[in-house]
């Protein structure tokens, strides 16, 4: 047993997070009238299936499908020197150039908020968007910055002691949300 | 993750796997030099100075370069033109810089072991330019890059290092890194400028070109250092060519898909024909961007949040 942390509830399954993701593909195609000039992106790392699988949704239901990239942050994280270990840089890869294209940021956990305003600013070094939107499978609160998603699969109120894990398959095997307590003198691992 | 180091003054105390999270945190890097906006916020309010003592073209720039598109700030300083030449030490002036607030120093000096006195006296990160004939680690970084990147990797390949050894801090770095890396390195030169007991460094030492290019994957033709030719280790200019010189005819006995590097600037004619460094397969002109890149990774492994920052902050 990890005695570290203690699993307290999952809160999305397998099949519950394949019916999430499908509505905010639906979602995303109606509020943006179709799927014209939309681009993907995932956050590294588990945004990136994320972006993925709401691409093979859009695919599903239009028959069209959506190029998707993938973003690395590290360069603009804002807390390199207060995490533990230093996390290795991995390469941005955009398929098409985002200027003037409705860019879908999409990540697996909104909570304070620096990963997405990261993002954005290594966003805007790219290219110029028409517009930027923002897709989470959860959004837990504790907000530090002026930032709230457009799409999000499910809102949970979490205290700071609380960890959320999200697990998919292509990186943990298992496609699952669940919730943990964290010792205090727990810190965080980067995943 | 990260390198635990403060310093990174060779590739002989480096580890397989420090100089590999090196080249896989250049290639990212280098994506950022392909773009429109060439900056990324990284290293915001740090400075970088490049300290020279000896004359240098693209380690300087290159440095310099990789440092501004971290988003540092930099700082050189032109030895010809400063207190150095009222006599001031070198310890001196090192402090001097360093209490301006300098967080990382790279150092060229024509005295070997410099780069190890300098970091054990500032606590910035001091990086290798090259000193003496000691190391020039990012030179071999550069071209193991390059190597990395046109081969896929370094297992079974075989390096073959043509000049002169001797006086070459490029070749030692190479050495130590591509046998870290799994490749077979020979070296190949006048007798007179081989180092004795290279063999114990673990590379094949031959002295005839012909047997050493035989089924060459990759050549790193080495300039001869013409400034520090005094002694009259070879004759002319012109033999050393003769027997030496990378020229179209020796270069079809190594393998067919053989890579070219040499570490700058060229003597065309003397040590690399110019039809051999212009030719398909030549990449040293990938080698000064690829240099850029490398360099970048190694700034941000050294300065931003690796452990070691975290112990001494």
């Amino acid at each position: 047993m990890d005695l570290k942390t203690k699993t307290k509830a999952e809160i999305m399954d397998e099949d519950r997070m394949r019916r999430t993701l499908i509505r905010i593909a639906h979602e995303l195609i109606e509020r943006n009238r179709g799927i014209k000039d939309l681009v993907l992106v995932g956050i590294r790392r588990r945004g990136v299936p994320l972006a993925e699988r709401i691409a093979r949704g859009i695919q599903e239901i239009e028959g069209e499908s959506v190029p998707i990239g993938v973003l690395d942050i590290t360069l603009y994280r804002d807390d390199l020197t207060t995490i533990g270990p230093q996390p290795m840089v991995h390469q941005t890869k955009l398929p098409v150039d985002i200027t003037d294209k409705t860019v879908v940021l999409v990540d697996d956990v909104l909570y304070t908020g620096r990963t997405v305003r990261a993002a954005l600013d290594a966003l805007m070094d790219l290219g110029r968007p028409r517009k930027i939107l923002l897709a989470v499978l959860i959004d837990r609160g504790h907000r530090e910055l002026p930032i709230r998603a457009d799409f999000v699969g499910r809102n949970v109120p979490t205290s700071k002691r609380e960890v959320i894990y999200v697990k998919v398959k292509e990186i943990d095997g298992e496609d699952e949300v669940v919730i943990e307590e964290k010792s205090p003198y727990y810190k965080t691992p980067f995943r | 993750m990260g390198l635990n180091r403060k310093d990174l003054l060779g590739l002989q105390d480096l580890s397989a796997e420090e100089i590999e999270l090196i080249l896989d945190t250049a290639v990212p890097m280098k994506d950022i030099l392909g773009r429109e906006i060439k900056k990324v916020p990284t290293l915001r309010g740090k400075v970088v100075a490049t300290l020279f003592y000896e004359p240098s073209t693209r380690t300087r720039t290159s440095f310099e370069l990789a440092a501004k598109y971290m988003g540092a700030d930099t700082m050189s300083l032109a030895v010809s033109t400063s207190s150095v030449q009222k006599g001031e030490s070198f310890r001196d002036t090192a402090e001097t810089i360093e209490v301006m607030g300098v967080d990382t120093i790279i150092l060229r000096h024509s005295a070997s072991g410099s780069a190890q006195y300098l970091a054990n006296i500032v606590k910035a990160s001091v990086i290798n330019g090259g000193d003496g004939t000691h190391e020039h680690p990012t030179q071999a970084l550069l071209d193991m890059f390059t190597i990395r990147e046109k081969r896929g990797g370094f297992k079974g390949l075989k390096v073959v290092i043509l000049g002169d050894i001797l006086h070459s801090r490029v070749a030692r770095s190479n050495i130590w890194g591509l046998a870290k890396m799994g490749a077979e390195v020979c070296v190949v030169g006048p007798p007179t400028l081989m180092p004795p007991d290279i063999e114990k460094m673990g590379v094949k030492v031959f002295y005839q070109v012909e047997e050493a290019l035989k089924d060459a994957d990759v050549i790193n033709v080495l300039r001869l250092q013409l400034e520090r030719q005094q002694k009259g280790l070879f004759p002319t200019v012109r033999e050393y060519h003769q027997l030496y010189g990378l020229t179209p005819e020796r270069l079809k006995l190594a393998s067919r898909d053989v890579l070219i590097l040499h570490p700058g600037p060229m003597n065309r004619g003397v040590e690399i024909d110019p039809e051999v460094a212009d030719g398909p397969q030549a990449s040293i002109v990938d080698q000064v961007a690829n240099g850029v890149a490398v360099r970048m990774a190694l700034l941000y492994l050294l300065m931003e949040g690796g452990a070691f920052s975290a112990v001494v902050s």
